[in-house]
């Protein structure tokens, strides 16, 4: 039976009857009840328990609420019908409650203040976040410079596992994709060099984009998304759990034992990856010069060769390490900011790619301004 | 003892298997309706397992589990989350969600299930939060800023939040200080009476197995090796269970309980 609270007025003193399931399923309705009964009675009336049949901690909490806390402390000894467990649980609920006040909410702050304080507060993060990079890049030097003569610290087995994860397991995705975007870029240069008369530059083209930019922008770009995330959520998870606490207790480092091995391992794989990528590129690009320019693979090759400079691979190459070692870093970082919550995680790992992403193209464009004015 | 008592989960011919590793070989178990039943046994005999072979999380290698007479495992979801909602459950680790604060936490299947709206459900929250003993500063906080034994509590009030049928507790006092330990015995006593509960309790805490359980399981040799009252389980021949309840610790809590029934 529906659990009810009804006022009995032709009695004198009023009688306030309680019955029926004060149950969780009962909650809101006998809520509404409770509310529209407030303040229609007072000390004097005369409370009904009688006709409870049920009774569980909502609805315990509920009558605490109705009646006060004082109300129920006599009811529970009053109450004879009442079987006992129920009293029990009356009591139980209400002097857990008498030392316990609900929370109330602050009151919401002005739209305009909050717009201009997210806004302070984003900047500030900004300033705060580089700052912290830097300091962590100075970490990482440091740690290396330390570790770097005595070969008996060096930690091979985890930085080996960490070349094969990001840099074995990702080979297939960073050749494919790059051998499609060099197929694209040979069409694009196709269509429009064509119209010049130009078709045959399309290797050019080609050769130029991939090694100077595209190889090591895709994979930097693709390890970002790839390996920056990875990095944040391993490290993440373990300071959620306490684990990067428990590491330093066991009087080890966490720049030694996780972040070097994954700086190290990112620095060889990245600029192995990009070799990959400039390959796969020129190689799509080859394709599609074959199929649709009708330039043979021999004239491709000595096209290459004459146009081509070594040191437009240089130029690329040499972008990789300072790519691998941010992203990592970043990566790493984020990991370390994590704080508690599974939330966290998300939000770091998040931040972690959207930051390294940035970082590389920022760096690029500018290395790119930089190779343009020496002329190399 | 009273006539044949409904069983509200029959556990028969339960194995579990990970990789070579047998935990439960042709287990079977009862537990009745409106008691507490504490389950004992060293550690890594498979308590956590068998919690979580009921209440459905783990398949089972072989046999079979019924629960209010039905195999969770083979009904479909909706029947499935039915009966889910009847069971409370404290993981040994708490599993809070660490995304939410507590009050967030607790308030969340009465929001989902119970359908109340929010500030009822936060306010119901608030009340567990205070059954379970947490302190108000605790409320608005997330589960990495409470302590240990406040995590306990706060997992123990979302186990209370849907005032289940069941109570599945793991290990509920470890890490209790003893006054919480013992506030904790009397409250889910006092909620059993109240309520009919019955509760499934894995536990190591001797005073909580002397005071409050109706009969205690023991976990050994990869099955239930006995399951009664616990004066029974005490002359039980068994020399792990001689030691277990017969060593100083066990003297001690059975002392302490006597002292407190006699009062
Ligand atoms: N997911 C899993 N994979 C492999 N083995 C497991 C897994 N979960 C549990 N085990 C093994 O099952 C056995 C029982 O574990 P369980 O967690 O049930 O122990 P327990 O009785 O609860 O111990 P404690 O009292 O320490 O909590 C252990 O040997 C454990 O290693
Ligand atoms: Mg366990």
């Amino acid at each position: 039976m529906a659990g009810n609270a009804q006022l009995d007025t032709s009695s004198n003193p009023a009688r306030l009857r309680i019955s029926g399931d004060w149950t969780l399923a009962h909650y809101t309705r006998l809520k509404q009840q409770t509310e529209q009964l407030a303040g229609q009675y007072d000390a004097q009336t005369a409370i009904d328990l009688d006709e409870v049949s049920s009774i569980d901690t909502a609805g315990a909490s509920l009558l605490v609420d109705l009646l006060g806390a004082e109300r129920v402390s006599q009811l529970t000894d009053t109450a004879h019908k009442l079987p006992a467990a129920d009293r029990a649980l009356l009591q139980t609920v209400y002097a857990s409650l008498r030392d316990f006040c609900v929370p109330v909410k602050v009151p919401q702050q002005n739209i305009c203040i909050l717009l201009l304080s997210r806004i302070g507060g984003a900047v500030y993060k900004l300033w705060q976040d580089s700052l912290q990079l830097l300091g962590f890049i100075g970490l990482i030097l440091q740690t290396l410079a330390r570790n770097l003569f005595r070969p008996k610290q060096w930690r091979i087995t985890p930085m080996v596992a960490h070349i094969e994860q990001i840099g074995l397991n990702a080979a297939p995705i960073v050749v494919l994709l790059t051998f499609m975007v060099g197929a694209v870029v040979a069409f694009l240069g196709a269509t429009v060099l064509a119209n010049f008369g130009a078709g045959i530059f399309t290797v050019d083209l080609v050769a130029f984009s991939f090694l100077r930019e595209f190889g090591v922008l895709l994979t930097a770009i693709l390890l970002a998304g790839r390996t920056a995330s990875a990095f944040t959520a391993q490290i993440g998870s373990m300071k959620a759990n306490e684990e990067i606490d428990a590491i330093r207790t066991l009087g080890l480092d966490p720049m030694d034992l996780l972040v070097l091995p994954r700086v190290l391992a990112l620095l060889i794989a990245l600029p192995l990856l990009t070799f990959l990528a400039m390959m796969a590129g020129i190689l799509g690009g080859a394709v599609v010069c074959v199929v649709s320019l009708g330039i043979s693979p021999d004239m491709f090759i000595s096209l290459l060769h004459s146009d081509i400079g070594v040191q437009h691979f240089l130029v690329g190459m040499v972008k990789a390490p300072f790519f691998a070692f941010l992203i990592a870093a970043v990566g790493c970082l984020e990991g370390f900011k994590v704080s508690g919550s599974a939330e966290s995680v998300g939000e770091h790992t998040t931040s972690s790619v959207v930051q390294s992403i940035f970082i590389v193209i920022v760096l690029d464009a500018v290395a790119a301004l930089f190779f343009m004015e020496m002329g190399w | 003892m009273q006539a044949p008592r409904e069983a509200i989960i029959e556990v028969r011919g339960l194995c579990n298997r990970f990789g070579s590793q047998a935990v439960h070989e042709n287990l079977d178990l009862d537990v009745y309706k409106g008691e507490i039943l504490g389950v004992v046994g060293g550690s890594g005999t498979g308590k956590s397992v068998l919690l979580r072979s009921i209440v459905g999380l783990r398949r089972p290698t072989e046999g079979q589990v019924r629960v209010f007479g039905q195999d969770l495992l083979s009904l479909p979801e909706e029947a499935r989350s039915k009966i889910e909602r009847r069971f409370g459950v404290l993981f040994q680790s708490g599993a809070l969600f660490s995304s939410l604060t507590v009050t967030e936490n607790i308030a969340l299947p009465l929001i989902e299930h119970a359908g109340l709206s929010r500030p009822d459900a936060e306010h119901l929250a608030c009340v567990k939060l205070a059954l379970a003993g947490l302190p108000l500063s605790a409320a608005d906080k997330y589960p990495s800023m409470l302590s240990g034994g406040m995590i306990k509590r706060a997992a123990l009030a979302r186990a209370l939040a849907l005032d289940p049928d069941i109570l599945f507790l793991d290990e509920p006092t470890a890490g209790l200080d003893p006054i919480g330990a013992a506030a904790f015995d009397q409250l889910i006593l006092t909620l059993r009476d109240a309520m009919g509960l019955s509760v499934f309790l894995v536990t190591h805490d001797l005073d909580t197995l002397y005071t409050i359980t109706d009969r205690v399981a023991v976990l050994s040799q990869k099955r239930v090796l006995v399951a009664a009252p616990i004066k029974q389980v005490e002359d039980y021949d068994d020399p792990w269970i001689h030691e277990y309840f017969h060593g100083p610790r066990g003297r001690a809590a059975y002392e302490a309980a006597t002292k407190i029934k006699e009062q």
